[in-house]
Order: structure tokens, then C-alpha cells, then sequence
């Protein structure tokens, strides 16, 4: 692992590491089971700041490779985590497909709503009117909308987080990495260089926690709450355990690399072409 | 060059061969004529005779015109011919593409109703066994039921009983019971296999859907995972993820798809995580011709991908070497930790032919992979280049890889002064070890040539059987079934020659310019064909004669 960042000072990068970390030593996960894959941009960089195997691969692309390396090997515990420049605007298609194909995964998208290491322009999840150099007459594009989307696919674990909170969000990782199959967490999380509008306080006027009475099971009221984007839910939005897994579709128990070949089968497919 | 204008290959169309039948059956795409095709090659092959087969087609699900090409023949015949002897015409149209192959001796039946009826006059006039013509029938029909038994042995005996005599005896050939009769896909999808492949994520492109269909319906069998990606960007993706987990993974694709893959190309020279890739060519640009078949994107395969960085191009010439180097490529592909592009095209997967059975045995998965110590650094730098590759999970090391410039444990670096230069150093050497490794071109024909024709892929069959009717008997076929890098000894067989021809199934003349880049020497007549068809052994005597 690397010591010295490439984040600003004050990022909300460090809650959202700090979190990761302290979940993956609570849970005992040793760094050599564990496998981050990521995309490009500064949330992209988080898995040389922590010991983990890592697959820091291309720009929206963190996912598809996420999926192989569960499926090569069900042993590993495989987390998906980038940007939401990265994950819904790049990779937009391979999040939709992902949730329909539900590997056992979990997905941690840092959602700044902006564009960081390019220097500030829109991101999917931008807000209506942001100005920026390239959106100079403000953003009209309605924001992605990834929780909504995420239930609405019946992805078996949905969360939204809030940076700030470094123990919430610790907890909802923890509980995303013991659930079955598919989880999202979208974690809140202000860009102090490029976003002066959606700042810690911004976040926190902009947010109110789930009470203890909501029930996560019902989809419906997922839906309502994912619809909600005056002042966004935090916690876990939705989840259930209904759906089959990637890995239990395709009978995915042992790592493909200790898999031995059948000569004896091969040779009998060989000669029923005889 | 040659664009395959109408008429142009009449002459030799005249000749029929009295041991050996050429058949066409025409149609239109729903009336049957994959199943005529399946039957008629199993049926014949099992009689013992060899038997190619191949066929052009649209890119349309119900109507058009569709044909399937078949040589029934006493000799082994693996290739392409013009020449029709017997036409089985089961829809109203023909193409002019079709038209233009009947020759003054082509017998065209049509209105033969059922395309059992076009069984019945085949084995008819080959002489076999009517009782053994109709178990096969009935067991083929079996899962239909005792009706559509019933009414396709009808139409059997119905063609039968035409007794059409074309003044042709074929006799059979002992040694084709003991071999296989599978097509270019099949082989590439049992290579696959037979190197170790367990992992398998593609998106559906014609030609190469058949490659992904085999090895999904091996998947369960021979536990391998098989997943339809969203398109071939995942797919690419997936099977680098795939690779770097441990698993041994291939995409299947076409042109097209190929043109989504290229990033991920690149991202498979800059990680060094191994990575086979099976490229289909049929005519672009763009969505082109789909289902025909083109040699054109061998300068795609040649150049894909942003950035420096080796790579090994395979394009088998006979389905004993897809087979071979389809398994070959995982290997290689382990051990050099480059993407190994193996090339075919629309024409060669989509053939038949009766082949030696294949030996998995000469070709088994060597697993290239290293378990780690605790102080593990995945590019460590050695001598050749090549750093011991680890996987997650095995051994007490973490095993990182990253699209950015990295240091040796696969940290993003912008250090300038040494370790890029380094890591670059270290991944364009591999290059020279991929050179060593090579693989040599064939040399078919008499050593002692004046002239000398070059070819790679899948035109190899057609020119080989081409040599032996040319009016000059001083001409060898020099055929690469590794097109990059080229094997060192590839100069010296093309010094030997007064003159050099290429054959290719493209406009411009792709390898003859990369034979010219890496050894100098220079062609002195391309002959091309870029119509969406193959060369057929006729078209390549007259280019060859002239």
C-alpha cells in the first residue's frame, strides 16, 4: 500500500477509507481474501491506500471485472468501489447489468456529484443549475437517480451514506458485505475543491436518517424513499435475499484455478464427432 | 485484384470430376436447409466418404437466398470449389453470386418438395445402402415422432427412386471412419477446452456466435463459466478480471466487436494479465457484410489498442491447427502474460471436413501461475522481462494491478526518471521472447520452388489444392498460421524465391505489407478478393496461371 494520497486535504475520501477499513477489521478479512477493484478517477485510488489484492482497471469498468473475480474465485471477499462519474456515467450500463446479474459483490460508489480529478464538471449525479467551465449555463440534465434505479432492479442490498458519519457508514459496509448477492452503497461525500455547493453542511442539511421503525423489506416504500431527493434518506434503503447469485447460478463453489481439466471427458466430446 | 464481377470463373467449370460430387442446396433461410445440410454430411461421412462443407448466407431469419456447399469425394478435400455438379434449387430465386457458378454440366433439380427427397437422390446416386440411408433418417426424426418419420422416409425413397445417374463412382475411403468431421468453430471451441479454458464471456456477433454456443453447452459438463456480457466491453473486461483471479478465459468475436474490446486491449498489455481473444473476421467496415467473410482486419488485430505493447496473432489454416493453436493460445498467452489473438473468418469457422481426431494430449493447459510470498511484488523486474505472476488468494502476497503506470507492486508512479522507463523497457522485451517462441510457416509443395505464394488463415486449403493444377510445376505455398510476430526463419524461404505472389482474402494486401515491414522483401503480384465469398480452388489456378 501507498502512505501518501493523492486526495486534497479535508477530502471526504478519508471518512469513506477510514470507514472501509475499520469495517474490514471488525469483520476479520484478511487483506490477501480480499479484492478491490476499481475504475479511474480520485475514488478510484482508494485500494492503493489499504492492504487488499487490487484490479485497478479502466474508467467505468471496475464492475465487469469484479463479477470474473467472484465468479473465478467465490473464496475472495470482492469489492466494486469508484466514483459516480465512474460507476453511473462511464460504467452507466455494466451498474444496470450488474444489479440484473447479481454477483456477490459489493459496490461503493463515492458520489461527490462532480467531476474531481478532471477539475469540476458535471458528474451524473450533479444537481439542476450547477454551474461549471463546461456546464456554464448550469446543469439541466436530471441526476442520476442510482438508488431508484438499484430497487427498481430488486438488487438485493441498497444504502445511501453519508461520509461525515464515519460509523454509519462502517456499519452499513459491514452489514453489504455479509448480505448475500449484489450490494450498493452510494456514500455522500463533498468534493471540498471542486463542489462548493454540495459541502458537509450542504450534506447534512440535505439528509435525515432512517428511523428504526422503517422496514428495508418493503419495496414499495424503498421506491418512496428513493424518490425523496429534498432531503435524502440515509441507511439501508432496501434488501432482501430473494434472488439467485451469479455465483450459485453458475454452481460456482471452488477457485477456477484449481480446476483440472478432464482429458478423458474432451476425448469422449472428441470422438462424438466421429 | 479481383472484385468478383459476374462471370469471370467459367472455364474451369466445365470440368467434372468423376470422383467426386459437388453439391449445392439453395434456399430460402427457415426451409430447411441447415438440417439437409447436417444430414447429408453425417450420413455421407458415416458411409465413408470424405466430405467438406460450407455455406454462404444472409443476414436475415426467414427468405433470401442461402446455400450450403458440398463435396462428396474418393480423396480428402477440404476447400472451396466453384464448380456445381448437382443443384437442388428449393426456393423460387437464386442469387447472381450462385448463377454464375452453374456450368453447362450442372444438373439443377428443382421442386423436389421435401429436402428428404434431396437426401434420397444423393445417397441415390453415391449407391448406399437404402436400409442404413433410412435408420439414419428415422433416428435423426426419432424425437419428432412416428408421423414425421413416416413423412420424411417417404420423401427419401421418393429421391431414391430417381436413380439420377451423373456418370460419377465414387469410392469410399477407409480411413475417414476414424476420423471427425467437425467445423472451424468446433475446433477452435475444442481447443479451447483442451487448453484449459474455463471462463468464457462474450457478447453474440456473427461469425463467432458459434464458438460461445459450444462452449456454453460444454459449460456445465466441463465446468466452465459461460456468461452473455451486456456488450463486448464487459466482456473484455470480465475475462481480464477472470484471468487475473486465476481462471483461464477467452471472448469470442467479430470485427465489430472487436473495435468495443480495443481499450481493454490495451488495459491487458498495460496490466500483463493474459488474455485470449478469438476474432471472427466477416467484411467491414462498419456493420458490412455479417455473415460473409473477409481476411480484413488483420491490421486491426496488428495495430488495436492505445500504447506500446506485445502481442501474439495466430490464424489457423486447417481446423487439425485451429484446433492446436486455439489451445496453444492459452498457454501462450500464460506464459508471455500478453492477449494472444487467434484469427479465423466467416468462411473457416462455418466449414466442414472429415480431420485426423483430434490430440488433446500435445497441447494440455500449462498453468503459468506462482504462489506468493508475503514481500510479493507482481511486476517485479527480471531479465526477460516476464515477473513471476501470482493471483489473489494464493499465498501470503497481494497481488495488485493497475491501467496507470505502475512500480512493481503495481502502485500508481509518475516517476519519470526510472521506473516508467523500466516498465516500459520490461513489457516491450517480451517481444523478443514472443519472436523465439514463434511459430514457423508451413512450406507446401516442392522445396526447390521458382515461385513462391504466401498466404495466412484461412486460404490456406484452397491454395494448397490449387498448386497441383497449375499449368507451372515449380510453385510452393509458403502459409502462416502465425501472422505476428513472424517466425526468424520467414526470410529465408521468401529469399529462395524468383517470385513472390500473396493470397488474400482482403483488398489491400494487409500481410503482404507486414511481410514487407519485418523482412524487406516485396511482392510482386497480390491477388485479392473482396467480394464478402472465399477463393474457391478455381478462381486461385486461373490467378495463378495468369
Amino acid at each position: 500500500m501507498v502512505k501518501e494520497t493523492a486526495w486534497c486535504p479535508g477530502c471526504g475520501n478519508f471518512a469513506i477509507l477510514g470507514a472501509l477499513q475499520k469495517a474490514l477489521a471488525e469483520l476479520e478479512i484478511a487483506p490477501q481474501k480480499l479484492v478491490i477493484a476499481s475504475g479511474i478517477g480520485q475514488a478510484a485510488k482508494t485500494p492503493h491506500y489499504l492492504p487488499c489484492n487490487f484490479f485497478n482497471g479502466l474508467h467505468g469498468r471496475a464492475l465487469p471485472p469484479a463479477t470474473a473475480i467472484k465468479a473465478a474465485n467465490p473464496e475472495l471477499t470482492v469489492i466494486a468501489e469508484s466514483g459516480d462519474g465512474d460507476m453511473y456515467g462511464e460504467g452507466g450500463n455494466h451498474f444496470i447489468q450488474t444489479i440484473r446479474r447479481n454477483p456477490d459483490i459489493i459496490n461503493i460508489v463515492h458520489n461527490n456529484m462532480v467531476y474531481g480529478l478532471t477539475k469540476g464538471q458535471a458528474s451524473p449525479t450533479s444537481q439542476y443549475g450547477m454551474k461549471t467551465p463546461i456546464q456554464v449555463g448550469g446543469v439541466f440534465e436530471e441526476p442520476f437517480n442510482p438508488i431508484v434505479i438499484a430497487v427498481a432492479l430488486d438488487a438485493p442490498f441498497v444504502a445511501r451514506a453519508n461520509a461525515a458519519d464515519i460509523e454509519q457508514t462502517k456499519e452499513i459496509i459491514k452489514q453489504a458485505i455479509r448480505h448475500p448477492g449484489y450490494s450498493l452503497i452510494d456514500i455522500f461525500q463533498p468534493c471540498i475543491s471542486f463542489n462548493k455547493i454540495n459541502t458537509f453542511a450542504w450534506f447534512k442539511e440535505h439528509t435525515y436518517y432512517l428511523d428504526a421503525g422503517y422496514d428495508p423489506r418493503d419495496r414499495q416504500a424503498a421506491l418512496a424513499k428513493g424518490l425523496e431527493i429534498d432531503r435524502f434518506p440515509l441507511g439501508v434503503i432496501y434488501r432482501q435475499e430473494n434472488r439467485e447469485s451469479f455465483n450459485s447460478h453458475h454452481k460456482l463453489t471452488a477457485p477456477l484455478f484449481q480446476s483440472k481439466p478432464d482429458p478423458a471427458k474432451l476425448a469422449a466430446l472428441i470422438d462424438s464427432k466421429l | 485484384m479481383r472484385g468478383g464481377q459476374e462471370g469471370d470463373f467459367r472455364a474451369p467449370l466445365d470440368h467434372q470430376m468423376k470422383n467426386e460430387l459437388s453439391i449445392v442446396i439453395c434456399g430460402e433461410a427457415g426451409q430447411g436447409i441447415q438440417t439437409l445440410e447436417t444430414v447429408l454430411v453425417k450420413l455421407v461421412k458415416k458411409a465413408g466418404y470424405n466430405v467438406f462443407a460450407t455455406k454462404e448466407y444472409m443476414s436475415r431469419v426467414r427468405g433470401g437466398v442461402n446455400s450450403t456447399s458440398l463435396r462428396i469425394s474418393a480423396r480428402p478435400v477440404d476447400a472451396y470449389v466453384e464448380r456445381i455438379d448437382l443443384l437442388f434449387q428449393l426456393g423460387l430465386d437464386l442469387t447472381k453470386h450462385l448463377r454464375r457458378r452453374i456450368g453447362p454440366l450442372t444438373r439443377v433439380l428443382t421442386e423436389i418438395g421435401n429436402n428428404m427427397t434431396a437426401v434420397g437422390v444423393v445417397a441415390g446416386i453415391l449407391g448406399l445402402d437404402r436400409s442404413v440411408v433410412e435408420e439414419f433418417v428415422s433416428q435423426y426424426f426419432q424425437a419428432k415422432g412416428p408421423e414425421v418419420i413416416g413423412n420424411n422416409l417417404a420423401a427419401l425413397r421418393k429421391g431414391y427412386e430417381e436413380r439420377l445417374d451423373l456418370g460419377i463412382k465414387i469410392v469410399t475411403d477407409p480411413l475417414v471412419k476414424e476420423q471427425i468431421m467437425v467445423n472451424g468453430a468446433e475446433a477452435v471451441a475444442l481447443g479451447a477446452l483442451a487448453g484449459g479454458c474455463n471462463f468464457i464471456a462474450a457478447y453474440p456477433m456473427t461469425p463467432s456466435t458459434g464458438i460461445f454456443t459450444f462452449l456454453a453447452q460444454q459449460a456445465a459438463a466441463f465446468g466452465l463459466v459461460a456468461e452473455q456480457a451486456e456488450d463486448e466491453i464487459a466482456a473484455i473486461n470480465m475475462a481480464l478480471g477472470a484471468w487475473y483471479a486465476g481462471a483461464r478465459a477467452i471472448v469470442p468475436t467479430s470485427g465489430g466487436g472487436f473495435a468495443l474490446m480495443v481499450e481493454g486491449l490495451s488495459l491487458a498489455g498495460m496490466l500483463e494479465t493474459p488474455v485470449v481473444i478469438s476474432l471472427g473476421m466477416r467484411p467491414g467496415p462498419a456493420t458490412g457484410l455479417p455473415t460473409r467473410t473477409e481476411q480484413g482486419d488483420l491490421n486491426f488485430a496488428l495495430y488495436a489498442g492505445h500504447g506500446e505493447f506485445p502481442r501474439i496473432i495466430l490464424a489457423p489454416g486447417t481446423l487439425a491447427e485451429a484446433f492446436e493453436l486455439s489451445a496453444r493460445a492459452f498457454n501462450l498467452a500464460d506464459q508471455y502474460q500478453v492477449p494472444v489473438i487467434v484469427l479465423t473468418d466467416q468462411y473457416f469457422v462455418d466449414s466442414y471436413y472429415n480431420t485426423g481426431r483430434f490430440a488433446p494430449a500435445k497441447v494440455a493447459a500449462a498453468p503459468a501461475i506462482v504462489k506468493t510470498e508475503a514481500d510479493y511484488r507482481r511486476y517485479q523486474l527480471t531479465k526477460d522481462g516476464i515477473s513471476p505472476r501470482g493471483i489473489p488468494g494464493y499465498g501470503d502476497g497481494l497481488v495488485g494491478v493497475d491501467s496507470d503506470e505502475h512500480d512493481e507492486a503495481g502502485h500508481i508512479t509518475e516517476d519519470l526518471t526510472d521506473v516508467r522507463p523500466r516498465m516500459v523497457e520490461k513489457r516491450v522485451k517480451k517481444l523478443a521472447a514472443l519472436q523465439k517462441a514463434a511459430i514457423s510457416p508451413t512450406l507446401i509443395g516442392r522445396r526447390d520452388y521458382k515461385t513462391l505464394v504466401v498466404c495466412w488463415g484461412s486460404t490456406r486449403n484452397a491454395v494448397a489444392e490449387a498448386l497441383g493444377a497449375l499449368k507451372k510445376r515449380d510453385v510452393a505455398c509458403l502459409h502462416f498460421s502465425q501472422v505476428y510476430p513472424l517466425h526468424r526463419k520467414s526470410a529465408e524461404y521468401l529469399k529462395k524465391a524468383k517470385k513472390l505472389i500473396s493470397v488474400e482474402n482482403n483488398a489491400t494486401g494487409q500481410f503482404a505489407a507486414l511481410v514487407k515491414r519485418e523482412t524487406g522483401f516485396e511482392f510482386d503480384r497480390q491477388v485479392n478478393k473482396y467480394d464478402g465469398l472465399p477463393f474457391s480452388v478455381e478462381e486461385l489456378v486461373e490467378a495463378l496461371n495468369g
